[in-house]
């Protein structure tokens, strides 16, 4: 056996020449608030992962939403603007309009981009609006605890569905992507997930991809994102990611639905 | 062949106690502590010295908690198992 090669001490591996993975720096040094095992956290994280090796910290303007990422403006380390709940889309229209160099972004629950903000998110993908939507799917209304969002699944248990959604009565659930995919503004739209780490990589790139499109001017991005809810979802994390592979992702399968064409 | 070896550094005052970073490790490194932080969650602590730097630990944590370092030590001479 090669044991000697094995006997390597910490201090001989702990050194700024071997670092793989460090917190991303446009991430700012703070502890979230966010449940533990909480989607919404790893989004961040990835995003400003994103930012940073971009380096476009100084040239990004976000805008955060009502639900439980209020406070996304007190992490991510950028230029952020607080929206009323489901306006994210109109906001960032006029910001994109008065600032077209900047990249901006809206950061939006299922709830505030498909129920309350439906109509906002629908006009600004329909007018082909230059930004990027990050949707953090998690087919509930989290911050408030838990009710039904037109994101819910069949069958699915929450507070204001405690037998399961049943279409006859509740309606069905809403595929917010596959909706405006077709829409001749819409450049881009891509199904992710966060829990495992294979999905984490490419939800990542998918986030990157968003903004070299909108770089290019080619319109409107939505990068939906199935998230968990671990805390409404009754589950523990580990349970929680499981019930988005099992479940949630069956319903709701991950890929590209629209990609641009690609400008030689 | 050239082994490779790792070591994770985690900010336990910042771990929440989720328990996916435990899920996600291929070499069983990390398990949940009994002790707890300021905010009361226990924190993940490294029971193994096996880590080999791979970074799905870090890649996982929702709340960027692991820093981690790999190194590639090239054996002095190859040794037949
Ligand atoms: C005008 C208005 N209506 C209702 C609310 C209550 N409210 C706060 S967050 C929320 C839903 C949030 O759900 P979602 O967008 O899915 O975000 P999550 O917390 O799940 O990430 C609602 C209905 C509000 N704050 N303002
Ligand atoms: S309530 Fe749900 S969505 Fe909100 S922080 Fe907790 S786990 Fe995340
Ligand atoms: S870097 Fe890989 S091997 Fe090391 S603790 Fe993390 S997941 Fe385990
Ligand atoms: S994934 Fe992060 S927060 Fe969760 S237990 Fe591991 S180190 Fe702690
Ligand atoms: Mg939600």
């Amino acid at each position: 056996m090669a044991g000697e090669v094995l006997d390597v001490v910490a201090e001989d591996i702990v050194r700024p020449e071997n670092l793989v993975y460090r917190r991303p720096s446009a991430l700012l040094d703070v502890d979230m608030h966010y449940c533990p095992g909480c989607g919404h956290s790893t989004v961040h994280k990835i995003f400003m992962e994103v930012v940073e090796e971009m380096g476009i910290q100084h040239d990004i303007i976000g805008v955060a939403p009502v639900g439980c990422s209020v406070f996304a403006y007190n992490y991510m380390d950028i230029d952020m603007q607080q929206a009323a709940h489901g306006r994210a889309c109109a906001v960032a229209t006029g910001i994109k309009r008065m600032l077209p160099d900047k990249f901006v972004f809206t950061y939006q629950g299922d709830g505030d981009l498909a129920a309350i903000g439906g109509n906002e998110t629908l006009h600004a993908a329909n007018r082909g609006e230059n930004f990027l939507v990050i949707f953090i799917n998690n087919a509930i209304y989290g911050m408030t605890s838990g009710q039904m969002a037109p994101t819910t699944i069949d069958g699915m248990v929450t507070t204001t569905s405690p037998y399961g959604r049943d279409p006859k009565t509740m309606g069905y659930p809403l595929k917010f992507g596959d909706l405006i995919a077709p829409l001749p503004g819409v450049a881009y739209v891509t199904r992710q997930a966060v829990n495992t780490v294979q999905n984490v990589r490419r939800a990542k790139k998918a986030l990157q991809r968003a903004l070299e499109y909108q770089k290019q001017g080619l319109g409107f991005c939505l990068v939906e994102i199935v998230s968990n809810c671990p805390s409404n979802w009754k589950m523990t994390p580990v349970e929680s990611n499981k019930y988005v592979q099992n479940v949630l992702i069956p319903f709701y399968p991950l890929g590209d639905i629209k990609v641009p064409e690609v400008k030689k | 062949m050239a082994k490779v070896v790792g070591e994770v550094i985690i900010d336990i005052e910042r771990c929440k106690g989720c328990e996916l970073c435990i899920q996600a490790c291929p070499e069983q490194t990390l398990a949940l502590g009994k002790a707890i932080n300021h905010k009361g969650y226990q924190y993940v602590v490294k029971v193994n010295d096996n880590c080999t730097g791979c970074v799905n630990c870090a890649i996982i944590c929702p709340d960027a908690v692991i820093t981690v370092y790999r190194k590639s030590l090239k054996p002095k001479q190859e040794v037949a198992v």
